[in-house]
């Protein structure tokens, strides 16, 4: 086990993430099942549809709270810099399809895929971490 | 930022890992200080030479006097 795996906030995050990614797979399970099936309607629907986007709000959240917890300076700047990489990352790509979307170039994506681009681009910062000061940072060595 | 972290562990016969659980911050902040890929805060690198015994500046080489 390295020893990023011991740090305490680490592992409290980890836990975090893991706790809310199951939320998420049951609140997106069960919302869809319960629009497929009619089930329901009104302010019902409206909880049912944001349940799985409030479970990802939470990872944000999560994020943010491992942030203020980590005593450790360096792992904190390794999260700091992963999570500007993610930022920047979403916000050109979501940028860029905007203006080809508005212009009738290219097709219409929900929003929310956004927050897809924007862990994928936590991948992209652990890996400049790696290139650039030697570790990957979250939950790699 | 140049450093005599590597000697001055050295010279105690410290792991890593020995000098990060004196500091408590992980090994690999230790491992990232120590071949220059990050420059601690100011607080960290007191806590450093404080805990060899020695100033900030027989530890550390101001970035200004490195070659």
């Amino acid at each position: 086990m390295s020893s990023l795996a011991k740090s305490p906030s680490l592992r409290r995050y980890n836990g975090r993430v893991t706790r809310l990614s199951l939320l998420y797979a049951a609140f997106l399970m069960g919302a869809v099942y319960a629009f497929k099936h009619h089930l329901v309607s009104g302010p019902a629907a409206w909880v049912a549809a944001i349940l799985p986007a409030l479970a990802i709000v939470g990872i944000f959240v999560a994020i943010g709270r491992y942030l203020l917890e980590e005593q450790d300076e360096y792992l904190r700047v390794l999260m700091v810099r992963q999570s500007l990489w993610a930022s920047g990352f979403a916000l050109t790509i979501a940028t860029i399809w905007g203006f080809l979307e508005s212009f009738e170039l290219v097709g219409h994506i929900e929003s929310y895929y956004v927050a897809v681009l924007w862990f994928g681009g936590l991948g992209l910062g652990a890996c400049a971490n790696k290139l650039t000061i030697g570790n990957f940072g979250g939950r790699g060595e | 930022m140049i450093n005599r972290l590597r000697v001055l562990r050295a010279e105690r016969n410290w792991s890593q890992g020995d000098l990060a659980a004196a500091l408590e911050v992980s090994r690999q902040s230790v491992n990232a200080i120590e071949t220059g890929r990050y420059d601690p805060s100011l607080p960290l690198a007191f806590r450093i030479a404080e805990l060899f015994g020695l100033a900030i500046e027989q530890v550390f080489t101001s970035p200004s006097k490195e070659l």
